[in-house]
């Protein structure tokens, strides 16, 4: 195409031997015909010819294969590839032809077989994953970080300051009264939220909070900080909204909607927790007050809590449990959920792993498109020179092909930046699911708590129940009753009988925190599938999709340039 | 294209009647020898050709990088003023010397190099040339060292230096600042043009050995990637599990495709920029060449005019000396 229509070629043919550049030893196509068709040579002078005859481009489509057998879950693929054995680089239908401004949902719902209802639109990237397959929505936005004063409690002139922040929610659901609503939140709400819901929620995959950062709170810039925080506030109350249950919890609500500094139970750190297990711990050792766990505090975890005395027991019944030789009374005997814990964490360890080498990729990816910029810039800036300091017409007609090759260059590290863009929006569904691992590990440890309750209220029963037996045989041997056993007969009795209502609460709470994790892990399994095949579709058809955007942009440069090509 | 004949008439295919000269050279089959530090790499050098003094139609000898140094030295002392090709340079990093990446790249360069020289008019005559392509290995590595002996230096050498040296200090001690050059406009364009150019395609060799290094890493990644979403694909299971294995499978097929597109792109874009930069390295020599023959020139000028006018003084009757002649200038 070059050769036979560009009369500057021809012009430059006849010219450079006259010219005094005639010592040029230079390669150059015009002027030296080397018969020798030695590899190194031949390649050498002609790049372009890899490129042109290769008959599987090294950046051609990858074709995924289809199975025979059509899972359900897998939808038809809309866009068939008719295969690329021949050497197209142009395949209509084109994968491009669906990617060409950033990856939205709607697109990705056309790919979805599953019937996608939730109008989370810009929210998240994952979708039409309610099988409940209501229309409802929540929507929250945080905005707006404002600096506020500590208005009390300031022993110090110019006081406390701290950031709040704006959270707005749209939504349809009747129970929250209203459409849309705002209020003022500050950090320290938040974490009173995610307390709450974990003591409320046991059991459940609680989405975990933000952490406190109380290190880069001092260090980083105020702005940016802020800024980060804000990001990640939304990000942590966008799913607890998806959450079936949670969303519809009172805390969360309250949360939303009410203004005003949250009620919280007195003294919730755990340094004053503690201390008032120690206030109370010697009237329980002294029989003063009840040392009987009553039954409203059995439904939370002895950790934690300000019962110093039932800590130590559980710690006691922990250890025996460990390192004594007789079973605890009662096990986890679920052996699905043993193998599904065993599962879940191996998973997890693939999520990681995988998350790790997708983090690599996506630079290895960005490093790329600015490499084949900055080349492309360098031969732009080359051929800008050699137009200016061209002494003959040959280096102008070379320096317009190599503008082709710069700007093609440049074409490409454009394409390979946006591929990046979108690569990181699907494969960001990894680190989500690794956040989520972190709640199935806290719902995890509830359910092994509560047990450890169980186990030690029992093994207490049993103690009790055999004092009891001893006094009892003891008692009837003296005639005519003994009055101060008979007495600790009678009290001994009333402990048990309190015992028991605790034993059966908390193996109550137990069950339902075994039903809970069971639900969960159902929903999960659901969630994930669908979450994951959505990643990879997308993931994949973007992949397929800027690939035959930067070979057509490389085939168009090695058309323009095929004068070039050498047919060895 | 293989065919066709070249401006200059002088080169075409073996299998061409032999009335037309030909001159063909190969440099093929790297062979490491040696052990430990003495160790180098031997390379074939296969001559096909009908020239009269040669003895053809082939032969074939071996040699190793220095001797082809020493070529390039001798054409470049004998033939000044024409651009000698360039020479791969040395292995920075001596981890690498014997790397089959880096031992091809040279062999390309060793084999472009003495092409070069076989297509050029003038080089193609050079004798140097001839027993570099014929002689026997002893004969070689006689001439080698000899030539690149600590007496390398001749006696004019040393006598030249050291007048490089007078006239050095007698401009500072005049006051002369800059040292002597040609006033040449086109000349002078031609200088800033070849070293601006230089610049440019060091940019540019820059730019293509990173695009090489890209490659590989993203090929890197995307093998790595791949093992992850197998290892993931085997723990989910049904058709997620396959989902993720074909994932997998693909992604290390096109790592696989990426290493042998870094590979090309290497050999066939990066070197040859790498080879641009090195030639216009060369015109660079020539043009330092240039200017120190015009420099001497004109000192040899200045030392002329003086003992002119001391011959005036001394009254004896003015003889025309003859103009001193330097054979030293080259093309224009």
């Amino acid at each position: 195409m070059m050769g036979s229509e560009n009369p500057g070629f021809e012009e430059a043919h006849l010219l450079v031997p006259r010219e005094e550049m005639e010592n040029l030893v230079l390669d150059d196509p015009l002027t030296t015909n080397h018969p020798n068709n030695n590899n190194s040579y031949s390649s050498f002078r002609s790049a372009n010819s890899s490129i042109s005859e290769s008959t599987h481009h090294p950046l051609s489509p990858p074709v995924l294969s289809i199975p025979a057998d059509f899972d359900p879950l897998l939808s038809p693929p809309v866009y068939q590839n008719p295969n690329g054995s021949d050497n197209n680089y142009i395949e209509p239908p084109s994968y491009a032809d669906v990617i060409f401004s950033p990856f939205d949902d709607n697109s990705a719902n056309e790919i979805n077989l599953i019937d996608s209802t939730s109008q989370d639109q810009d929210s998240s990237i994952s979708l039409s994953r309610s099988s409940s397959s209501s229309s409802d929505y929540i929507k929250i936005t945080v905005s707006n970080p404002k600096k506020e004063q500590e208005t009390t409690n300031s022993l110090v002139p110019g006081g406390n300051t701290y950031y709040t922040y704006l959270i707005t929610t749209r939504t349809n659901i009747p129970d929250f009264g209203s459409p849309e609503f705002s209020v003022r939140r500050r950090f320290r709400d938040v974490v009173t939220l995610s307390d709450r819901l974990a003591e409320a929620y046991r059991g459940y995959f609680i989405p975990p909070r933000p952490d406190k950062n109380v290190v880069e709170s001092q260090v980083m810039q105020k702005q940016e900080f802020v800024e980060q925080r804000r990001v990640a506030l939304e990000k942590y109350l966008r799913r607890l909204a998806e959450h079936p249950v949670i969303r519809l919890s009172d805390e969360l609500k309250v949360f939303l909607q009410v203004e005003g500094r949250l009620p919280m139970p007195m003294n919730t750190d755990v340094a004053s927790r503690m201390l008032d297990g120690a206030v109370k711990l010697p009237k329980q050792l002294f029989g003063e007050s009840t040392s009987v766990v009553a039954p409203h505090e059995v439904v939370q975890p002895a950790k934690g809590g300000r019962d110093l005395l039932r800590l130590f027991k559980e710690l006691r019944q922990s250890v025996a449990n460990d390192w004594g030789g007789s079973k605890p009374p009662v096990v986890e005997e679920d052996k699905v959920f043993m193998e599904k814990k065993e599962w879940i964490h191996d998973l997890e360890q693939q999520i990681s792993n995988a998350s790790q080498q997708a983090e690599a990729l996506v630079k290895a990816q960005q490093d790329m498109g600015e490499t084949m910029g900055e080349l492309g810039l360098t031969f732009i800036k080359l051929t800008k020179f050699e137009n200016e300091e061209a002494m003959y017409n040959s280096q102008r007609v070379r320096a317009a092909d190599m503008k082709c090759l710069a700007t093609a260059a440049v074409k490409a590290s454009r394409f390979y930046r946006e591929l990046n863009v979108q690569t990181v929006k699907h494969l960001d569904t990894l680190h989500e699911y690794l956040g989520l691992m972190l709640a199935v590990h806290g719902a995890f440890v509830d359910r092994s708590s509560a047990l450890l309750t169980v186990q030690t209220l029992l093994s207490e029963l049993s103690t009790h129940h055999s004092r009891a037996e001893k006094l009892e045989a003891a008692s009837s041997k003296i005639f005519g009753g003994d009055k101060s056993r008979i007495h600790k007969i009678e009290e001994l009795k009333e402990t048990i009988r309190v015992t028991e209502d605790a034993k059966n609460v908390a193996i109550r709470e137990y069950e339902r925190i075994k039903e809970n994790n069971r639900c969960e892990l159902e929903r999960l399994d659901k969630e994930r599938r669908v979450d994951f095949l959505n990643m990879l579709k997308g993931f994949v058809v973007n992949q397929v999709g800027y690939a035959e955007k930067i070979s057509d942009v490389w085939a168009k440069v090695a058309e323009e340039t095929s004068g070039y090509a050498r047919n060895s | 294209m293989e065919q066709q004949r070249s401006v200059s008439g002088l080169l075409q295919s073996p299998r061409s009647p032999s009335s037309q000269p030909y001159l063909s050279v190969s440099v093929t089959d790297p062979v490491k020898l040696g052990n430990g530090v003495q160790a180098y790499v031997s390379y074939r050098v296969i001559t096909k050709t009908n020239f009269p003094d040669y003895q053809g139609p082939e032969k074939i000898v071996i040699r190793r990088y220095i001797d082809f140094i020493w070529l390039r030295d001798r054409l470049f002392e004998k033939y000044k003023g024409i651009f000698i090709p360039p020479l791969p340079e040395k292995s920075a990093v001596e981890k690498f010397r014997f790397s089959a990446e880096f031992i091809e790249m040279r062999r390309q360069a060793l084999d472009v190099f003495v092409n070069r020289i076989a297509s050029h008019n003038l080089l193609q005559q050079s004798e140097d040339l001839r027993t570099f392509l014929q002689a026997d290995e002893e004969t070689m590595e006689r001439l080698r060292s000899y030539e690149n002996g600590i007496f390398k230096k001749k006696p004019a050498d040393l006598i030249q230096i050291f007048k490089d040296v007078q006239s050095k200090v007698s401009d500072v001690v005049l006051g002369k600042e800059k040292p002597v050059e040609e006033s040449n406009l086109e000349y002078e364009k031609l200088k800033h043009y070849v070293f601006e150019l230089e610049n440019h395609l060091a940019e540019a060799q820059k730019h293509a050995y990173r695009l090489v290094k890209r490659h590989r890493e993203l090929g890197q990644s995307l093998s790595d990637f791949g093992k992850a979403a197998k290892l993931l694909g085997a723990c989910e299971g049904q058709a997620l599990g396959k989902a993720f294995s074909d994932l997998g499978a693909k992604s290390e097929a096109l790592s696989v495709k990426l290493q042998k597109e870094a590979h090309q792109l290497l050999m066939s874009f990066e070197e040859p920029l790498k080879d641009y930069v090195r030639a216009v390295q060369s015109i660079k020599a020539t043009i330092g060449d240039r200017a120190n023959a015009f420099r001497q020139q004109c000192e040899l000028d200045e030392t002329m005019k003086l003992k002119k006018i001391n011959l005036y003084a001394s009254g004896l009757p003015y003889i025309m000396p003859f103009p001193p002649c330097f054979a030293i200038f080259c093309c224009h």
